[in-house]
């Protein structure tokens, strides 16, 4: 296989005297599909914080195209070209979809009113038009603020948001938690589509059936460790159940 | 995928939404039209009495200072903060700006030429954006909720004003600034006013065209949010509260031209009157939606109720009564329209 895009190795993180990762690896290769599995408590929201630089790790290394890389913010990430699809979503419920696409990167008009300022509204209306479309959000306007979009189109937004911007990994939390089915179905879609150009996307569910559909590997995660790594085509949910559980255990338990 | 045109096409930019409709979507249109139908219904009682242009002017004029203070205000509170200091800045900056002015001249500035007002305006600005920043460092690195932060410099800028001048106004102001920026008049309209209007159309422009803007709002939307994307909330709310203090410092200067003396009392309700404006313009106190258009309507409703009761012979006791009662179904609203918009 590849060279790993993004590897983690014995990451460590407590918040007090609670453990939250107690040594976790995690890997993602570009171009696929990762499933990052557990139990609640399990811990893959922390690593997921800590490899998207949300929190720093209490210990361990980061490897980035195979280079030791520390996160200080989530912008460090973001300038290496990973985006984050939080779970709680994060957009400006007040604002419209185009202004939301293009927070903190606003383009601005060209020329002295640029120097002042001033936003090209209209560029990013379309651009973020085009990027909809093509991550198969279907809004019947653009300039309405989020809070007005149904739960499901707010996290089509979120998601096209992330993987517009994201040229090497996106992360995703939970990405169809709130949707109907036809919402899930478009949404998995999206994720194979952003494979397909490359990108890797580690994707967090509770869903095996969605987990094993969507997947080409699956990593499992427990007590803070990873416990065990499956090939998605080689599995079955009752062994990503036994992994999760504990029932079954493949690697790194001391 | 088979929908991907019909998406394509509903969202290209000719079909947005259209404007009429963004229009009577928008609360500014109603409380325009509400102001538009108090001057009317003011206007047909004693119309003699209300397109007097004197009266006009002094109505306008006596606005010109609040609606300075709440430009500033709206961008506070569509970052969903609050700023009760702007009155006690606005007398610290005024007191200060005029003793500045005297000291300069050997204890009289009456007769001060441009340099010297050039002089007081600085310290005006100056003494008012030092008193923003405090506020802004105090609310966004210290994390003090705005409410205390802002009652806090309430009290301590109109104790260090009263300080300075042991308690009294300030006199002296220069006769140049009082007859040009104070007194004078372009084609009708009072000088201040149009200083007014000059402060408030850069507010409107910087609100709505510029990244500040779009950052205020976003800040305000949703703070986390904010801060995931990489914006600098801290550094930005500083700059709101510093935006905010200036204003009033300017509108210190403005008073002092005004009223040819710098006065230490008169101001302690500034604060909840520019609130009330913008609350009025249909700027919501929980932050992320607001307009600087709406904010001038907001300044002008309570004013034009004010002076068309006194002119149709209602007891003028009856204003604040009719400006609470329209501020608190204006909030009752939009916390309605809310409520609604977050079920889905």
């Amino acid at each position: 296989m590849s060279e790993p895009l993004l590897e983690a190795r014995d990451l460590t993180k407590s918040y007090g005297t609670v453990e939250a990762l107690r040594g976790a690896s995690f890997t993602a290769h570009p171009g696929e599909v990762v499933s990052l599995i557990g139990d609640n408590g399990a811990g893959k929201s922390t690593l997921v914080k800590c490899l998207s630089g949300v929190e720093q790790p209490t210990s361990g290394t980061l490897l980035f195209e195979g280079k030791p890389l520390t996160l200080h913010s989530p912008n460090d990430a973001r300038d290496r070209g990973i985006e984050t699809v939080f779970q709680d979503l994060a957009v400006a419920p007040d604002l419209d979809p185009a202004a939301n696409m293009f927070l903190g990167r606003e383009i601005l008009k060209s020329g002295p009113l640029g120097w002042l300022g001033v936003l090209d509204k209209k560029a990013m209306r379309r651009q973020a038009a085009e990027h909809f479309t093509r991550f198969g959000a279907t809004l019947q306007s653009i300039d309405v603020p989020i809070a007005a979009l149904s739960g499901g189109q707010r996290q089509s937004v979120a998601v096209a948001r992330s993987v517009a911007w994201a040229s090497k990994l996106v992360f995703m939390d939970e990405p169809t938690a709130a949707l109907g089915v036809v919402q899930r179905e478009r949404v998995l879609d999206v994720i194979k589509r952003v494979r397909d150009e490359g990108i890797a996307v580690v994707l967090i569910s509770h869903n095996m059936p969605e987990v094993l559909s969507v997947s080409d590997r699956v990593e499992v995660l427990r007590l803070g460790r990873r416990v065990a790594r499956f090939k998605a085509a080689d599995t079955t949910v009752e062994e990503l159940v036994g992994a999760m559980t504990g029932a079954l255990s493949q690697e790194d338990v001391a | 995928m088979t929908n991907e045109k019909t998406t394509l096409s509903s969202l290209s930019d000719e079909q947005r939404t259209p404007l009429i409709k963004r229009l009577t979507g928008a609360n500014t249109l109603w409380i325009g039209l509400v102001l538009l139908l108090l001057v009317a219904v003011f206007g047909a009682i004693r119309p003699d009495a209300i397109f007097q242009v004197t009266t006009l002017q002094f109505l306008l004029a006596e606005t010109a200072v609040l609606l300075v203070l709440s430009v500033g205000m709206t961008f506070v509170i569509i970052t969903s903060g609050i700023d009760l200091s702007v009155g006690s800045v606005l007398v610290f900056a005024s007191v200060s700006s005029a003793m500045a002015m005297n000291s300069v001249s050997g204890g009289d500035a009456t007769n001060a030429g441009w340099g010297v007002i050039a002089f007081g305006l600085l310290v005006a600005v100056v003494s008012g954006a030092v008193w923003g920043l405090l506020n802004g460092l105090l609310i966004s690195r210290a994390k003090i909720p705005p409410l205390i932060v802002t009652l806090g410099s309430f009290g301590a800028a109109q104790g260090a004003a009263l300080l300075l001048n042991n308690g009294s106004n300030v006199s002296g102001i220069p006769d140049k600034l009082n007859r040009t920026f104070g007194s004078g008049t372009w084609f009708g309209i009072p000088n201040i006013v149009i200083v007014a209007a000059i402060v408030t159309a850069l507010g409107a422009l910087l609100l709505s065209t510029t990244r500040f803007g779009r950052y205020t709002y976003a800040v305000g939307s949703n703070e986390e949010a904010a801060r995931r994307v990489g914006i600098s909330v801290r550094g930005h709310l500083t700059k709101v509260y510093l935006l905010a203090g200036t204003l009033a410092g300017l509108a210190g200067f403005m008073g002092n031209a005004f009223f040819r003396v710098a006065v230490v009392t008169g101001h302690e309700t500034d604060n909840l009157n520019a609130i009330a404006a913008v609350v009025l313009g249909g700027t919501s106190i929980f932050g992320g939606t607001g307009s600087v258009l709406g904010t001038v309507f907001g300044v002008f409703i309570p004013a034009v109720l004010e002076k068309g009761l006194v002119i149709i012979g209602v007891k003028e006791f009856w204003q604040p009564i009719a400006v609470a009662i329209v501020l608190v179904a204006a909030v009752w609203l939009d916390q309605t329209r809310r409520r609604a918009r977050n079920q889905r």
